[in-house]
């Protein structure tokens, strides 16, 4: 096995080699989740801190479960409630807690590059669960690990992902992973939505919703903010659904065993029509499942071993 | 760490004489009455239980379940490691609870991995009855674990490695003593 | 009381000299620049053999923080780490706290410089109250009372009836209005440069259009009523080109650049380092090249620093939340030279003009030059010194820099002002 950082900060500097790590381990532990007694005693006496300075129960939980089922202790530790509210700079507050010992501390935070600055100031491991805009490594390969089950395989498929990529940190980590993988990707979305330069990432872009996906082999649906009416990014949510959002009507042309994904939570009605969500394309709870799997395969390759 | 071939314990013919008489064992404890099933610890562990299962079929006429297990999760040397072992699949694809399990591994030496095993057996349900079947027991036992069917004792020194070589996984089918 | 700086290479171009001069400086003031000088006996010799003398470095953009944000920087130390960096002369912003928007903050500035300034200190006032942009400051007043240019610098002044106003009022004083040209919606939330860079990290980036917007805008109402428009922290291809041309027309307008947008460009801020950000954000290579080919060119006039003192907690922490801009005035010099002048991209004349002759002539200070009977403010530089950025041993309270750790070769060696020597 070639695991060997301390932190996993994103997936734009992962080697193919340490993708694939994850991704079998995370293959070969999903079976616990079926399991009448769902623990194993991997990360006994290991101490794992979520700490959330945005609020999100999908993920956090998700990171609790993966880390109890390894018979780790979990402490949940959200911003609002804590010293974070009384102005304790994020530094201080990650120091605090480290003085407590921890394995590994979870940050999702809403600056980017927060998780990067904790990393450099701790001893502890560092698992990004979300940083701004910038990235969110574990949704993206949870999206890897759903597609490579569905599939069969990553290399020459053609994803498509549809929305808000200019504010998106899940749009960018599986646009750096997915590449890294041999996955052809195209993003599409309104022009106001799309990032400068997004071409230099290496993907194709497109303005039009019918002709991005009509080949694609997994369409991955971006959650619309709201607030992205203010900035004049999008004129109206109705505007916007009309034109981008996903329904079985423009699924039609696509292909027959295209895989439908969103990383949650979805605005039913905007991004995606509750048909569309709801059918047999849409491998959106597999997604939530192997977020479970992939999470315990993270910390157990960040929190098990000893550190040198 | 170099390591050079120190004796041949067990050829083609000798490995396979000590399977069938392992799978005779195994069923005449049984009685016929017993619902057994055969898990192997992986890696080798598991071919040897293929096997045995069907050289049970061959005398039975009906071949026990056969599971694969993966302890890496359990083992207790996990902290001392600098670096994470690989952690492959369990496939145990019938119900534990009740019946009487066959641990199968290849070597037998301190006892920590069927210690392992047993603990994540426990975990999978609950099992009336295991036993353990081993093709070579190298002694050096650091936990009170004893086998109940033994394919070959063989007292070995601390220095020296027991491999366990098998057709599907390296070729042919021998079992050796190397040494450092 | 007689000092002679013996045999240095005196670089002056205001008055066209360059070669190996002695300097007799008597009372204060430029007494003699020739051969083999003989002063009359107990004058101070110091010997400048091997070393570049030059009228006074001047920069006219600096943030002293004093009156309100002492704990960054004061009057004292800023000046302290001007002399350290090879500066006599700095023009300090107005946003400190009380903003300098009245002659009583100008005055104040004025009394502690006389008091705990180590280099001359010239106040730049606030064009608007409290640099809110919608009222007039009293320009005046503020002229009166010694302010040498106007700015909300900081600030951008989106109202454009206000500040064609504010360059029609200080006409009769002659004062400069200098431009922080940003324009605030196309700049809103950005923390960075918008480019490839902004976009993998995913930061929020203002386009260099933020910037070019504004100067336009100004140039236009510079043209418009005949004012001296100075543009502060020039930073893109786009201002530069836009500077240019309209000089060409003869618009009166004027630009400086810092050390930072000279050598840095927007892949620094992939480390995440606070010490990176700044307003305007680091551009690209691109622009980076205009601003060097432009500060060759003479397109832009001349480099400040915008030195812009932060404390140790509003510098880590997250990036987009850190404080705008780094400390400059240590490092100016010894990056310039090494960076540019070495390589050949401006030669030391020009260098001289770009730090000195320059800012005097756009502030309308008295300075800039090594001729008879100007005051004697002397900037004597090593061109063989070797250093290390350092920033633990800074003379300013802050410690903020983008160059910490950097190396090179050429730095100031001894400032003077008014004929004593003021190095810390």
């Amino acid at each position: 096995m070639g695991w060997k950082r301390k932190d996993l900060l994103g997936m734009q500097d992962l080697e193919a080699s340490e993708i694939t790590d994850v991704l079998d381990t995370a293959t070969s532990m999903k079976e616990i989740a079926s399991r009448e007694i769902k623990k194993v005693p991997t990360l006994r006496g290991k101490t794992i801190v979520n700490l959330f300075y945005e609020s999100s129960t999908r993920t956090r939980t998700s990171f609790e479960i993966a880390g109890k089922w390894l018979s780790a202790d979990v402490i949940n530790f959200s911003a609002s409630g804590s010293s974070a509210d009384k102005g304790e700079s994020l530094l201080d507050t990650a120091r605090n807690i480290e003085a407590m010992s921890p394995d590994v501390v979870v940050v999702r935070h809403r600056a980017s590059g927060a998780p990067a600055l904790l990393a450099r100031h701790l001893h502890c491991g560092v698992v990004n669960a979300g940083d701004g805009a910038h990235e969110h490594p574990t949704q993206a390969l949870l999206d890897l690990m759903t597609i490579r089950e569905k599939k069969g395989h990553l290399e020459g498929l053609n994803v498509t992902i549809v929305g808000d990529v200019a504010h998106s940190r899940v749009a960018r980590s599986d646009i750096f992973g997915m590449r890294r993988m041999g996955i052809t990707v195209t993003v599409a979305g309104p022009p106001t939505l799309i990032p400068a330069h997004c071409q230099e990432l290496g993907v194709k872009v497109s303005h039009r919703l019918e002709e991005a996906i009509a080949s694609a082999d997994v369409i991955m649906m971006l959650r619309l903010q709201h607030e992205r009416m203010q900035g004049g990014f999008i004129p109206s949510i109705r505007e916007y659904s009309r034109v981008w959002g996903l329904s079985l009507a423009k699924l039609a042309p696509c292909r027959p065993d295209v895989l439908i994904m969103h990383p949650g939570p979805v605005n039913r009605g905007v991004e995606l029509a509750p048909e569309v969500a709801d059918s047999r394309y849409s491998v959106i709870l597999d997604q939530v499942a192997n977020g479970v799997a992939v999470r315990m395969a993270v910390l157990y390759l960040l929190a098990g071993s000893k550190k040198a | 760490m170099s390591t050079r071939e120190k004796a041949q314990v067990l050829d083609e013919t000798g490995l396979d004489r000590a399977l069938t008489r392992i799978a005779h064992e195994i069923v005449e404890q049984a009685g016929g009455g017993e619902d057994v099933a055969l898990v192997g610890i992986k890696t080798r562990g598991v071919t040897l239980a293929e096997r045995i299962a069907a050289k049970i079929a061959g005398i039975e006429g009906t071949k026990p379940s056969v599971g694969a297990l993966d302890i890496t999760l359990y083992r207790d040397d996990l902290r001392l490691k600098a670096e994470q072992p690989v952690v492959r699949s369990t496939e145990i694809g019938f119900p534990i609870k009740g019946r009487t399990v066959v641990l199968v591994d290849d070597v037998l030496f301190t006892g920590r991995t069927i210690r392992a095993a047993m603990d994540a057996l426990m975990d999978l349900g609950r099992p009336r009855i295991i036993r353990l079947a081993v093709l070579v027991d190298r002694g050096h036992r650091e936990l009170p674990i004893r086998p109940d069917y033994i394919g070959k004792n063989l007292p070995t020194s601390r220095r020296e490695t027991v491999a366990v070589l098998l057709r599907e996984h390296d070729g042919m089918d021998r079992v050796v003593i190397r040494e450092e | 009381m007689s000092l002679l700086i013996r045999n240095g290479r005196v670089v002056d171009p205001a008055s066209g000299t360059d070669g190996v001069l002695d300097v007799w400086i008597s009372d204060g003031r430029i007494h003699k620049v020739g051969r083999g000088l003989k002063t009359p006996g107990g004058a101070e010799v110091v010997d400048a053999t091997g070393k570049v003398v030059c009228p006074g470095f001047i920069d006219m953009h600096v943030h002293l923080r004093e009156p309100g944000f002492e704990y960054k920087e004061t009057i004292g130390s800023g000046t302290r780490a001007a002399a350290a960096g090879g500066f006599t002369a700095v023009a300090c912003m107005a946003n400190t706290f009380p903003v300098n928007d009245n002659r009583a903050v100008t005055d104040y500035i004025l009394a502690r410089a006389k008091v705990e300034g180590v280099v001359r200190v010239y106040p730049i006032g606030a064009v608007s109250r409290n640099l809110e942009g919608t009222q007039l400051a009293e320009l005046a007043e503020q002229a009166e009372a010694g302010c040498v240019a106007f700015s909300d610098d900081g600030k951008c002044v989106m109202n454009a009836e206000l500040y064609r106003r504010a360059m029609e009022y200080a006409l009769p004083f002659g004062t400069p209005i200098i431009s922080h040209a940003e324009d605030c919606h196309l700049a809103h939330g950005a923390s960075v440069n918008e480019g490839l860079v902004s976009t993998e990290l995913g930061l929020s980036g203002q386009p260099g259009a933020a910037e070019d917007v504004m100067v336009a805008r100004d140039i236009i109402l510079a043209e418009l009523t005949g004012a001296h428009l100075h543009i502060a922290h020039i930073s893109t291809a786009g201002a530069v080109r836009l500077v240019r041309e309209a000089r060409a027309r003869g618009v009166r307008v004027t630009a400086e650049v810092t050390p930072h947008h000279l050598l840095l460009t927007d892949e620094a801020v992939r480390s995440y380092d606070p010490n990176c950000k700044m307003a305007p954000p680091l551009r690209t290579k691109r622009d980076v090249e205009a601003c060097q080919e432009a500060l060759a060119d003479g397109t832009i006039d001349c480099v400040a620093t915008d030195h812009a003192p932060h404390a140790l907690a509003e510098k880590e922490g997250e990036f987009a939340e850190a404080a705008n801009g780094i400390v400059g005035l240590e490092t100016a010099v010894p990056l310039l030279l090494d960076r540019l002048v070495r390589p050949g991209v401006i030669d030391l004349p020009t260098l001289v003009t770009r730090l000195s002759t320059a800012p005097a002539r756009l502030l309308n200070l008295p300075g800039g030059t090594l001729a008879p009977g100007a005051a004697a403010d002397v900037t004597i530089l090593d061109l063989e010194r070797t250093w290390t950025v350092n920033p633990a041993t800074f003379h300013s309270r802050s410690r903020n820099t983008s160059f910490g750790g950097f190396t090179g070769t050429g730095a100031p060696w001894m400032t003077l002002v008014g004929g004593v020597k003021v190095t810390p």
